[in-house]
């Protein structure tokens, strides 16, 4: 598009172009913005939001394009485009619609540049030179924008459930049990050592439980980390039972040959808990007939 | 004992020990280079004898380091005061200390550890229990053949 003859007065252009292409912007601000709106419903973008939400949003978008435009600043832009996307990633608005909805609206202003200066061909192309490299950065910083807040959210997402997924719990007084559920990968080791060690010194813990009934298998770098938790928890001050290994991780370890000699352990959690009552000389008496 | 050649020895020691019935308490308040831990092994086995010590509680809590030099006096230490007739309890290593230990593949595997004071003189009660009776007896004989 771009001719070599508008390439040397490009630079002075620029300056002047710019306010003009600003100003016609924001004259036909609410019928561009109508334009627009009607075309994210026309190609079925956004469909998680009502259309008197998207015209709002859409408003909203629109006069923040037309400041980066005319400030170059997308400090600002970037900062509305996190909090849209804060708003609008819980109710399911995918990246291709969010990008969708930007190049839309490139288009949309695009045109009516074409429409106004059609008669003036140069004028239009450096019009043009002025306004793409803007509205490709705008894009781009949308994009960017919602991709990250969306990465942000899983992050945390993650994180929690992580920590949720290695519960310390005190069954009686000086006993913890900690079951595990899923495949165990070293970082996850790591994190439920820590966590356990933690939670001996809160709870003033005595004996651990273990609870690997979970866990589908495991291998010798995790089997690994399970012997230095052991070793660790009895720094503490702390014994520890594992309870719950299945068949396979049986014979896995076996297999591979850890050396779980240090390792004290019993068939299913409710042997583990017995025998943590008896190291800690709890002993658990029926008192008569069963409730209900 | 031999005299201390650090100059600024009118300085607290960094190691006190105590004597609480028949235990001896070492509390370690900070890090100990190298010389400061053999110093700290001497006094301690030393007194082991000098008050007829039957366990020891030392306390490791302020330590936010244990290298594999300390593990190895610690270790050393739990075996001569074993020879001396004492029982040897490590509390109050912190998680990290802990953690950090087992992944330099550091173990305190011959000694006794616990949590804290509390425990570690609940253990030595229970290491030494055993013997109270029998140290009675001795007590009684020792009576007796006066």
């Amino acid at each position: 598009m771009t001719t070599g003859d508008t390439t040397p007065d490009r630079q002075p252009g620029h300056d002047m172009l710019l306010p003009e292409l600003v100003a016609h912007l924001r004259e036909n601000r609410s019928d561009l913005r109508e334009k627009w709106a009607a075309r994210i419903t026309d190609a079925h973008l956004l469909s998680a939001m009502t259309n008197k939400e998207i015209f709002s949003e859409a408003t909203s978008v629109y006069d923040n394009y037309v400041e980066v435009l005319e400030t170059g600043n997308v400090e600002a832009l970037q900062h509305y485009a996190r909090d849209l996307s804060e708003r609008i990633i819980p109710r399911g608005v995918e990246t291709n619609e969010v990008v969708g909805i930007v190049l839309l609206l490139r288009d949309v202003l695009a045109r009516s540049l074409f429409e106004k200066y059609r008669r003036d061909f140069p004028l239009l192309n450096r019009i043009l030179d002025a306004y793409e490299p803007a509205a490709n950065r705008i894009a781009n910083t949308v994009a960017v924008s919602f991709v990250e807040e969306r990465e942000r959210v899983i992050r945390q997402q993650q994180d929690a459930l992580r920590e949720l997924s290695t519960p310390v719990l005190q069954v009686r007084e000086r006993l913890l049990i900690l079951p595990i559920i899923g495949i165990l990968d070293t970082q996850r080791a790591q994190q439920l050592t820590e966590q356990l060690l933690r939670g001996i010194r809160t709870h003033r813990a005595k004996v651990v439980v273990v609870d690997i009934t979970g866990v589908p298998e495991i291998d010798e770098t995790v089997a690994n980390h399970l012997v230095q938790t052991v070793d660790a928890s009895r720094l503490m001050g702390a014994g520890v039972i594992v309870t719950g290994l299945s068949a396979e991780i049986a014979q896995t370890l076996v297999t591979i040959g850890v050396d779980l000699s240090k390792l004290s352990t019993v068939g299913d959690l409710q042997g583990g808990i017995e025998e943590a009552e008896r190291v800690l000389g709890f002993k658990v008496i029926r008192s008569g007939d069963a409730e209900t | 004992m031999p005299k201390p050649k650090n100059p600024a020895f009118h300085q607290p020691p960094p190691v006190s020990i105590l004597r609480q019935g028949g235990y001896l308490i070492a509390s370690i308040h900070t890090a100990l280079d190298d010389t400061q831990l053999q110093r700290f092994q001497h006094d301690l086995i030393d007194q082991v004898g000098r008050y007829r010590a039957k366990g020891i509680i030392i306390d490791v809590a302020a330590l936010d380091i244990v290298d594999s030099y300390a593990t190895h006096t610690l270790r050393n230490l739990a075996r001569m005061a074993g020879l001396r007739g004492a029982s040897t309890v490590i509390v109050g290593i912190n998680p990290d200390v802990a953690y950090a230990m087992v992944r330099l593949g550091l173990n305190l595997n011959t000694v006794h550890t616990a949590l804290d004071l509390d425990e570690g003189l609940a253990v030595l009660n229970k290491a030494t229990g055993d013997d109270r009776s029998r140290r009675g007896l001795t007590q009684r004989d020792q009576t007796t053949a006066r």
